[in-house]
């Protein structure tokens, strides 16, 4: 890989078929524009399997047009985006095979049960309805919903709604993970939960995880940055080492800098 | 830059069966969404009862129909303008699956469609079939009501009326996927509802037959001849007879492959509408 995506890949997979030096997720020099309004300048980073990386940005950073990049929504205009390798614009079927997504506005069938939810994401990878049924029992049991499998989705809490999804974006056994701000809208404990749920995953299941969020409680010194502003990134790395770096206390007095320079220069630092 | 690629558990490519499974899938959905939505079927029905209690029995005397194909009688307003009116149902069915298109986009579920690995192009084809096939439930649903009001095709009509309503409901779901692309708020409906809708309705072979258009307006009649719901029309009106209407056909399949192929490249991420912005006030 290139020397961009060096810093963020330190982790070794647990999954042995993998190369360790091959990142779940690669975004090289992509930029975006809606007609002339630029939304992402020349964005790089990388996620490395079995990590978390937490997506910084406050509203209007570009973090949901880089969700709609990386998933296929929109065409990538310049740059490119893979995924384990694989060109998101020039083999979508295997990119989009290895992605599971949690996207920020709820997209359950809420008149529709858990169950039937659950296997009409399955019918849409191609998985036949017996495992679909055997697979939507397993990650109900993981997420404690085992026993509403067949209550309507309008029944459950926003927080039941969100592991929901989580569950959902996982029945394909995808190798990365995307969350856009998940959390949004829920309680403390919801937020917890979903939070600790999700970065389980990323220990015991070797998942890579793109967390996009403009909390900064939801982000450990040892996870990876991405810090995004006005389109465009002013850091990336080890949350740790960005705070080292930007001199300051935690994440939030280094995300205050990082901005506060860009906005005096009207360029990203360095 | 490296070359190595991840290889998922599965083999490359996706085999029938997991082809078939996607079709079943998303029509399964549809399905079940229509049946939670009892106000929409309700209202899909009532809106050409509507037409065929109220207008029909008031404009019986006021237009005479002479023998014109395929019928070989003279006939009631009532039973001239049926076909007219199950055109009607797909039509509306066709632009409300493109409002809902516009609404899932919106709200997100789109994109849980968008996502899947499967081509793009075939998703929206099966959407299109499982919009079809709930508008196939509310054309027969219709008929069966129709049926006590005197409207009753040769029984063969039933079946041989089939095939034409799956290919009109095709043409109409496509037209509305296509317009579907290039709207981007739900609000913008009200004007599909007056700028495609209505006219296509009203300047067709649905409610009076060409001929008698053409004495009052040689102008309208030119419209109505291309306008290609005349055409579901009259294939349905055909089919319902036992018959086949080879130029409606012909009309029919073409613009179906052209709002097909313009519904797909309008999702195309890289040539469609839909890159111009995000939906749902995100960012």
């Amino acid at each position: 890989m290139t020397a961009i995506d060096a810093p963020t890949v330190r982790k070794t997979s647990p999954n042995r078929n993998i190369p360790p030096e091959l990142p779940a997720l690669s975004i090289e020099r992509v930029s975006h524009s809606y007609g002339p309004r630029r939304a992402l300048s020349d964005v790089s980073f990388a996620v490395a399997p079995a990590s978390f990386t937490a997506l910084l940005g406050l509203n209007g950073a570009g973090k949901s047009t880089l969700f709609s990049l990386v998933t296929r929504l929109f065409g990538v205009q310049t740059g490119r985006i893979s995924i384990f390798g694989h060109d998101i614009n020039r083999v979508p079927s295997e990119a989009l095979r290895l992605m599971g997504v949690v996207f920020q506005p709820r997209t359950l069938d809420l008149d529709l049960s858990l169950t039937q939810n659950l296997q009409y994401h399955a019918a849409l990878h191609g998985i036949a309805r017996r495992e679909a049924l055997k697979r939507a029992a397993e990650v109900l049991a993981r997420i404690d919903l085992a026993e509403r499998a067949g209550s309507k989705v309008r029944d459950l809490s926003g927080g039941q709604m969100r592991r929901l999804e989580i569950a959902r974006a996982l029945l394909h056994r995808p190798r990365l993970l995307l969350l856009d701000e998940p959390t949004v809208g829920l309680d403390v404990k919801a937020r917890a939960d979903i939070l600790k749920h999700v970065r389980r995953l990323v220990t015991e299941q070797g998942i890579g995880v793109l967390w996009a969020t403009h909390l900064f409680d939801e982000i450990l010194p040892s996870d990876d940055l991405v810090v995004l502003h006005q389109g465009r990134v002013l850091a990336h790395g080890e949350v740790s080492r960005i705070i080292d770096e930007t001199a300051a206390q935690d994440v939030g007095a280094a995300f205050a800098r990082l901005t506060e320079a860009a906005t005096r220069s009207g360029s990203p630092s360095p | 830059m490296s070359t190595a690629v991840f290889k998922s558990e599965q083999r490359p490519g996706f085999s029938f069966a997991q082809y078939l499974t996607c079709l079943n899938g998303i029509v399964w959905r549809e399905g079940l969404r229509f049946l939670h939505q009892r106000e929409r079927f309700v209202s899909a029905l009532v809106r050409p009862l509507v037409w065929l209690f109220i207008f029909a029995a008031g404009f019986r005397q006021v237009l005479g129909i002479s023998i014109i194909p395929p019928y070989d009688t003279y006939i009631l307003y009532e039973v001239y303008i049926a076909p007219g009116l199950m055109a009607m149902i797909q039509l509306f069915n066709g632009m409300q699956s493109s409002l809902s298109m516009v609404y899932d986009r919106e709200m997100g579920n789109m994109r849980t469609l968008l996502v899947s690995p499967l081509p793009r192009w075939y998703l929206l084809s099966c959407k299109l079939l499982a919009g079809t096939a709930v508008s196939l439930l509310q054309v027969y649903a219709f008929l069966l009501i129709a049926y006590f009001w005197e409207i009753a095709p040769p029984p063969i009509g039933y079946l041989t009326v089939l095939p034409a309503l799956v290919l009109s409901g095709l043409m109409l779901g496509s037209l509305g996927m296509l317009i579907s692309s290039g709207i981007r708020q739900l609000e913008n409906f009200a004007g599909v509802m007056n700028f495609v809708i209505f006219p296509m309705f009203f300047a067709s072979s649905a409610l009076y037959p060409l001929w008698r258009v053409k004495e009052g307006s040689p102008m309208l009649y030119y419209v109505c001849e291309f306008n290609p719901f005349s055409h579901a029309v009259e294939l349905i009106r055909f089919a319902l007879y036992g018959q086949m209407n080879w130029v409606s056909l012909a009309v029919v399949g073409g613009c179906t492959t052209v709002f097909m192929i313009g519904a797909v490249l309008a999702y195309d991420p890289s040539r469609g509408l839909i890159r111009r912005g995000p939906g749902g006030g995100e960012t």
